[in-house]
């Protein structure tokens, strides 16, 4: 066990130096980069040649990369173009906003998925069973940035019932201690922050859990079906024991090891899912960040929130890996 | 198992071989025979086909049945952003008059072919190299030996680099690179989905590489390139399909959100159903059919490609045979 | 049974118990809500500032909060382009125009009690002329490269001599500040928000200018990261980034008329769609660039949205590279090909005019006498023919993921001049690129026809034209018209400013006749109110100053 994490984790460099060069070689190839953004319709050849020759960026991509390089090992990832504060301190402050964002939608996916995929599994054949099928089905067809928008619009802007932007509304006094509103509100106290905070999250939360929720529930659907037909399944109900012991000691337990691994899998889609929906709620996370870095050619915050994914992702896969061998005493890590 | 004495007919009797090991245990009939009928058994599967193939039909024979030309601004003075005056549908107009003043009958239309375009070709590309490199890293990890093995580690280090990325972002990063054009959304999503084609190719490969008829051909002295290319291959490509139908319409859905984060097609003349979705968003309050109609257009083909797949699917699998 | 159960309230028990542990283990450090409920103003804009120094900034964003803080020697009349007296209540110019003798208000003093006199001013104008290393970057000295030039010590070649002499400080009330030459420029340029006063003390107190480059980036001081202290209505309390918001506060020792409302935010809402639904909902009070598709129903809805006077251009360049553009028939063509007062009323908002000259109308030297080229797709097929260029092919870029107040939609502009000149039988080869990308593209030889704009900064023609056309060859256009050149350097030089205004009217006629480009359209950008929102008096420079704001219910 030790040694498998060992040998992913060492396998883990080559995939990011891999992934640094590429991105690197890429974004510097662009024309008229960081330097023509700042500068606006302001921009001639003259001011952008002396930034260039001012920040080094005329040097030979070589030299530029063995810079960087050097400052990522020190946890350095350079400014941000579009807010001139470094990069990591940028990630800091926008990573609780996604991380609310999709533990949210997990939590929904999960919660509500579960519970339903375990129903439709039950009711095989019958309505409630096509009913999910196709409700699942459907989630996963419709983009998720279309079902943002009509959410809002429909939730938002016609019954008033939620808010249509933001994290908090504006001008709320808080107190920030992590960065995450809901564990602020909660820690402090400040039981209407607290609030705001929720209601401003249950449209993109929801929004983004469409597509997860739609694959947890027919992969557990699938998953208990195939239990259900298993031998022990009808000797423990031959054997007398309740509904409820059988799908807490066997089934569940059981049909719970495609789940997981798919959770490690959907985070790369929910973070994806992420971008879109924090530019249409307006949330100020990693995400749209990102996006906004790619219209802006911002090379250093681009390069070192990419890098920083790259390596939560593969940690994630890694734990959904290892947690999966510790479920099923069957599964041998090679 | 029968033993094989080596011999000219070797070749043959490892065919047979092959096949005996698709077929199903209790009754006669090969795999795809089983998967079709049960196809035409299966209410999902019969639903998504007619879908694809009036999708398929609008885009191909569509252009020449449309009214009006889908790039044509006739209609330019009836329309004003700042009047908020937008011809709505009537006896010229079969669906009215967009932002622009073009038919938009005829845009939603057009698009399908060109929605289509996009799906195919970034799957197509997607499954292509994908596929070959799935190949090359099955067989030479189940065949190769240690050098085999090393090379496999190589390429699957490659596609973990691809997956590092949140697809979104991958895609973004492509596009944002090659610049806005519609050659440039087919590869940016067709990359996304190179990595899923490999490792299922990859993943099919090395399993077979250790089925009963593999063993006996590689003692027989069957050559290798013959082994992967005529047996094994084949006996993988049925999970490879359905994941081709269901990355048709994870395609076109990717392709729509590039468009909605502004990196589709820049010819904004040519009409595709993601742009069109995209650059309805800002009139949603005064015309709200712009981007019904593409988003219906869109979840509906989508819908059709995974209900086939998904179909498909259920029939390939042998658990599932009784 | 009864153990699992056990051990179920175990664990509900524990999570509670830590529940309980957290919540109130971090103290809540804010003070009492606001009592009265119309005392905070929040105004949604397009994008998040770049620094609270004005000094360093280059972009609206940071102008418009900057606005609030700061004021500067000369300002507009509220709501219009005439140059009145800011921190200044006379400006005297010399004979030879090279001096210029500014009275200042009494009794004015900064957001921390120190004075503002003339060494404050003084002190201002020589730290930005002082400025070295990393404080060169055009990027971080924009606004002073552009008006004045290079500074006391040159570190880089490319930098001009600087005009800027010496500023001397005749008594507390009267600073003189002396140029090497006459600059079209001036006096206008002394309204420019990037030469705004700060303390010094404050200044000095700081470490204002430890701006620094370590490789490829450059870092600001904490100064122009979170704070300002400046004469204006406003002080600056806040920003807070993660939330996007800055917070203001009212100045009470202001000397003009003091705020009405208690605190101001500028909050971020980068789309434009979500910015409508903020003012929609009531989460914001108003909100600036507001896309033309929203006016209309905005209006409906109640929401005030004035028209601003368009204090900007569109136009459309051409490539004189190019030897088909390069002759004055093709070019002559391509004006009466498009039909700019279909796309005025179908694709900007109300307010917006046809262009028939590369400034607006409300700056002084405008000339309703130029050559206008009327909409006449025949005499342009025609046109064409004789200098057989009838159906040639032409690349033409627009930009991506970008509004400007001059151009709030560049691919429905683009569309519309792109299918007007597909009429005439030319061919169009689209190229579209992403803002910075374009902005880099433009000035190379690339492209064959772009649209690009300016937005005024004061009241001044060589505000644009020089921008434009300033140089013997100006890249992207790529033309050599030395009588046009040697135009512009002339009235550069004037120091008498109702002599400059003919000259421009005069200038505006003969670019026109040369026609390099087409001139589209003057396009005002909207700015929205909610209904109980009144005060603001919109202004053609984009710059609203709230402290006469407030709600009325």
């Amino acid at each position: 066990m030790f040694r498998f994490i060992v040998r992913r984790l060492l396998q883990l460099i080559p995939t990011l130096f891999g992934l640094s060069v590429l991105l690197f070689a890429w974004l510097h190839s662009l024309p008229g980069g960081p330097e023509t953004a700042l500068l606006g319709e302001r921009a001639t050849p003259e001011k952008v040649a002396q930034i260039r020759s001012m920040l080094g960026l005329d040097q030979p991509l070589h030299i530029q990369y063995g810079r960087f390089m050097r400052q990522v090992l020190q946890l350095d990832f350079g400014n941000s173009i579009q807010t001139g504060r470094p990069v990591t301190d940028e990630f800091i402050e926008r990573f609780p906003a996604t991380i609310e964002l999709t533990l949210a939608a997990m939590i929904l996916a999960i919660g509500l998925g579960i519970p339903l995929g375990y129903i439709a599994a039950k009711h095989h054949g019958r309505f409630l069973d096509t009913a999910a099928v196709g409700a699942s089905l459907f989630g996963i067809c419709i983009p998720v940035f279309f079902l943002a928008v009509l959410l809002k619009v429909v939730f938002a802007l016609n019954l008033h019932l939620l808010p249509t932007q933001g994290r908090l509304t504006a001008g709320l006094d808080h107190t920030r201690v992590t960065g995450f509103y809901l564990l602020d509100g909660f820690m402090t106290r400040e039981w209407d922050v607290l609030s705001d905070a929720l209601l401003h999250l249950i449209l993109p939360a929801v929004a983004l859990a469409s597509i997860p929720l739609a694959i947890i529930v027919r992969i557990t659907r699938a998953s208990v079906l195939e239990v259900l037909g298993e031998d022990y399944v009808r000797t423990a109900e031959a054997k007398g024991l309740t509904e409820r012991i059988v799908r807490r000691r066997h089934v569940l337990r059981n049909a719970m090891l495609p789940v997981v691994t798919i959770i490690g899998l959907l985070t790369g889609g929910l973070l994806s899912g992420a971008v879109l929906t924090e530019s249409v709620f307006a949330l100020n996370g990693v995400g749209s960040f990102v996006k906004d870095a790619i219209f802006y050619s911002d090379y250093p915050g681009l390069m070192g929130f990419i890098l920083i994914f790259g390596l939560i992702y593969v940690l994630v896969n890694l734990a959904c890996d290892v947690s999966y061998s510790l479920i099923d005493p069957r599964v041998r890590v090679r | 198992m029968s033993v094989i004495v080596p011999g000219p007919r070797a070749a043959e009797k490892i065919d047979r071989l092959a096949e005996l090991a698709a077929l199903s245990e209790e009754r006669g009939g090969s795999l795809w025979q089983e998967a079709f009928a049960r196809l035409r058994r299966n209410p999902m599967a019969i639903i998504g086909a007619v879908i694809i193939l009036l999708f398929v039909i609008l885009a191909i024979v569509g252009p020449f049945l449309v009214p009006y030309s889908p790039t044509a601004q006739t209609w330019r003075d009836e329309v004003s952003i700042a009047r908020e005056a937008f011809p709505g549908p009537r006896a010229e107009n079969l669906l009215g008059v967009d932002a622009l003043g073009r038919d938009f009958f005829s845009r939603l239309v057009i698009g399908a072919r060109q929605t289509l375009l996009v799906g195919v070709v970034a799957t197509l590309l997607g499954f292509a190299v994908g596929a070959l490199l799935g190949a090359v890293a099955g067989g030479a990890a189940g065949l190769g030996g240690r050098r085999g093995a090393w090379i496999d580690n190589i390429l699957m280090r490659f596609t973990d680099v691809l997956l590092a990325l949140p697809s979104l972002l991958l895609a973004l990063s492509i596009a944002a690179v090659l610049g806005r054009s519609l050659t440039t959304l087919m590869i940016a999503v067709g990359v996304v989905q190179i990595p899923v084609f490999a490792r299922l190719l990859r993943g099919s490969m090395i399993a077979q590489a250790h089925s009963d008829y593999v063993l006996a051909g590689t003692a027989l002295g069957v050559r290798k390139p013959k082994l992967v290319l005529g047996h094994i291959v084949p006996n993988s490509l049925g999970p490879v399909i359905v994941q081709a139908t269901l990355t048709l319409a994870t395609a076109i859905i990717e392709a729509a959100a590039l468009s909605f984060l502004g990196l589709g097609n820049p010819d904004p003349s040519t009409p595709e159903w993601g742009v069109m979705l995209a650059d309805a968003q800002q009139f949603l309050g005064v015309r709200p059919d712009w981007a019904f109609y593409p988003a219906a257009g869109i979840i509906i083909t989508a819908l059709g490609f995974t209900l086939f797949g998904e179909a498909l699917r259920e029939a390939l699998d042998p658990k599932l045979r009784k | 049974m009864r153990a699992t159960r056990f051990r179920a309230v175990l664990a509900i028990g524990a999570v509670i118990a830590v529940a309980a542990g957290i919540a109130g283990c971090a103290e809540s450090k804010r003070d009492e809500p606001a009592k009265a409920k119309n005392d905070k103003l929040v105004f949604g804009t397009a994008g998040e500032p770049k620094v609270t120094d004005p000094a360093f900034a280059t972009d609206g964003e940071s102008f418009r909060i900057a606005r609030q803080v700061y004021e500067t020697l000369l300002t507009h009349e509220e709501g219009g382009t005439a140059i009145v007296g800011g921190l200044a209540e006379k400006w005297e110019n010399s004979t030879d125009g090279k001096a210029w003798t500014f009275t200042l208000r009494k009794n004015v003093k900064f957001h921390d009690g120190t004075d503002f006199n003339a060494e404050a001013v003084c002190y201002n104008f020589d730290r930005w002329y002082n400025w070295k290393g990393a404080l060169q970057n055009p990027a971080v000295s924009g606004y002073w490269q552009d008006t004045f030039g290079g500074f006391a010590t040159n570190e880089n070649a490319d930098l001009p001599k600087s005009n800027y002499n010496k500023c001397t400080v005749k008594d507390p009330s009267t600073a003189v500040l002396e140029f090497n030459n006459v600059s079209s420029l001036l006096p206008g340029a002394f309204t420019l928000t990037a030469f705004s006063i700060s303390s010094p003390t404050a200044l000095k107190a700081n470490n204002a200018d430890n701006v620094s480059i370590s490789g490829d980036k450059v870092t600001y001081p904490e100064y122009a990261l979170t704070k300002g202290v400046g004469t204006g209505p406003f002080k600056l309390m806040n920003w807070d980034r993660t939330n996007k918001e800055t917070v203001l506060e009212r100045y009470d020792g202001y000397w003009g008329s003091k705020a009405k409302v208690k605190t101001l935010i500028f909050k971020t809402v980068a789309d434009n769609t979500a910015r409508r639904q903020a003012l929609e909902n009531g989460e914001i009070n108003g909100y600036d660039l507001v896309a033309p598709a929203d006016v209309p129903r905005l209006k409906q809805a109640g929401f005030n949205v004035p028209t601003r006077e368009a204090f900007n251009v569109l136009y459309l360049a051409l490539g004189h590279d190019n030897p088909l553009l390069a002759k004055k028939e093709v070019r002559q063509a391509i004006a009466h090909a498009i039909n700019r007062e279909s796309i005025v009323k179908s694709k900007l908002p109300e307010g917006a005019e046809v262009a028939t000259q590369f400034m607006p109308e409300s700056l002084e030297g405008w000339s309703p006498d130029v050559p206008k080229y009327e909409y006449n797709p025949d005499k342009a097929k025609t046109l064409l023919q004789a200098a057989g260029a009838a159906g040639a092919s032409l690349k033409f870029y627009y930009p991506t993921e970008v509004s400007r107040p001059y151009m709030p939609d560049p691919k429905s502009i683009f569309e519309s001049i792109k299918a007007d000149l597909e009429a005439v039988g030319l061919k169009i080869e689209v190229v579209a690129q992403v803002w910075a990308t374009y902005l880099d593209t433009i000035d190379q030889p690339t492209p064959d026809m772009w649209i690009i704009g300016w937005t005024g900064d004061f009241n001044e023609a060589y505000n644009f034209l020089g921008t434009f056309f300033g140089k013997p060859k100006p890249e992207g256009w790529l033309f050599q018209n030395p009588t046009l050149y040697a135009a512009l350097q002339a009235v550069d030089a004037e120091p008498d400013r109702a002599k400059r205004v003919e000259m421009y009217k005069e200038l505006n006629k003969q670019i026109m006749e040369f026609l390099p480009g087409l001139p589209i359209s003057h396009s005002p950008p909207s700015i929205a109110f909610s209904k109980n929102l009144t005060g603001i008096k919109p202004s053609p420079l984009t710059a609203e100053v709230f402290n006469n704001a407030e709600f009325t219910s």
